[in-house]
């Protein structure tokens, strides 16, 4: 049987794909951010997982205003590196798994939330810089993918609660897949950050270190939140971390923290990441 | 009967609802064709040809040209559409951020690196009118 058995959390920032693409990890301003992923990658090298369900959303790339899926996902074989508009990523391609994504499509669909199913679309920033910050710079990526897009841009967004109850049902899909896999849920995007108008700039370090605490064993706050007091409070682009609660609600009501990173800045934006192995 | 939106309050904040959504999707899906390089070429050898290409509205076309994000925003345009301009142009998102905030870029980056915007007096609206 299919079992998950870790979930990750982390910012998906573009700045930090160019920091990785141009040698620039080592410098004063990003050494810091980097240092906090070490643990994350020799901690992947031994956990070597068979799939990662990846959460994040697309900005603007896969989905213009043309079609806009609440949430979407993935059940290609592979997935091209997008141009965002200055050039795709020099990362390798992502391979997918599309029996199991079929399978999980399949089964959500039939626990009542509705999927758009996605046979062609290139991936942005969103889903390559967290595959990047946990598996470095491979010839090409040690596990496959099945990435789940998020629609965070166009109001209104889906709620924290959904997006949990979204996450029990995508772990009692896993559940009931035949093949014995490793598999991986990640969620991205956040912490606080706001990326448009005469507010830009905003970071709230206490709300933002009160979600990582408490998305180990408090979780019922967080899906509480409303959409207005994400932007309240972690900026209009703060609002990502619903997304984090995909990934929460994908695990087991008891977890294990096994590391935590949070670092201003990176461009304009707070890094999060924790790493949540299932069970106590 | 009107939806609430509770968002409206937060000040120097545009939220990408409904009402933003249709006044600006020509802006935005102009701004999708820029992840071609081809047409990045085109719309950076002429500005205002390529824009003619669209139904946008002059004022969308001229805050295009004159690179006004704070402008683009609140005729419809949404930041991550919007991040194909700057992209074309070769500059970050961190530049962008600085001209939405009418601080210089380095003014900008000194105020991330110390902790960034706190949120304290930019929670509602009549804060900012207060001040």
């Amino acid at each position: 049987m299919a079992r998950i058995s870790a979930g990750v959390a982390t910012s998906h920032v573009p700045a930090i794909g160019r920091a990785i693409d141009t040698g620039q990890t080592q410098t004063d301003y990003w050494k810091p951010m980097f240092d906090g992923f070490e643990f994350s990658r020799r901690w992947e090298e031994a956990e070597k997982p068979d799939v990662v369900f990846l959460v994040y959303n697309d900005h603007a790339t896969a989905f213009s205003l043309d079609l806009i899926p609440t949430f979407a996902i993935g059940v290609a074989d592979a997935y091209e590196i997008a141009d965002e508009g200055f050039g795709a990523r020099p990362v390798p391609r992502v391979e997918g798994h599309a029996d199991l994504a079929w399978h999980i499509a399949g089964s959500v669909i039939e626990q009542d939330f509705d999927l758009t199913i996605v046979n062609k679309m290139d991936v942005d920033h969103g889903l390559t810089v967290p595959l990047s910050l946990m598996f470095g710079q491979p010839d090409a990526w040690p596990c496959k993918v099945i990435p789940f897009a998020v629609n965070v841009v166009q109001y209104p967004v889906p709620s924290g609660r959904r997006c949990y109850n979204l996450g029990k049902a995508i772990r009692t899909a896993i559940q009931t897949y035949d093949e014995d896999l490793n598999i991986q849920i990640w969620g991205t995007g956040g912490m606080s950050h706001q990326l448009q108008g005469p507010r830009a700039g905003l970071i709230n370090q206490p709300w933002d270190n009160a979600f990582l605490t408490d998305i180990v064993d408090n979780v019922d706050r967080l899906i509480s939140i409303p959409p207005e007091e994400y932007i309240r409070e972690a900026g209009s682009e703060g609002i990502e971390l619903v997304m984090w609660l995909i990934m929460r609600g994908a695990l087991d009501d008891k977890v294990t923290e096994l590391h935590r990173h949070y670092h201003v800045p990176a461009s304009n934006t707070a890094i999060g990441h924790i790493i949540l192995k299932n069970g106590k | 009967m009107t939806r609430s939106r509770p968002y409206d309050d937060v000040p120097g904040t545009t939220v990408f609802d409904e009402r933003m959504s249709r006044k600006g999707y020509h802006l935005n899906q102009f701004c999708m064709t820029l992840m071609k390089p081809e047409n990045r070429e085109r719309f950076k050898a002429d500005n205002r040809a390529y824009l003619d290409e669209w139904p946008m509205t002059e004022a969308q076309k001229q805050a295009v040209i004159d690179r006004d994000y704070n402008k683009m925003l609140s005729l419809g345009g949404n930041i991550y559409f919007l991040a194909k301009i700057f992209s074309s142009d070769g500059l970050s998102f961190q530049f962008a951020a600085s001209t939405m905030t009418g601080v210089t870029e380095e003014a900008y980056v000194q105020m991330m690196l110390s902790g960034g915007r706190s949120p304290d007096g930019n929670r509602y609206k009549y804060e900012w009118e207060r001040s």
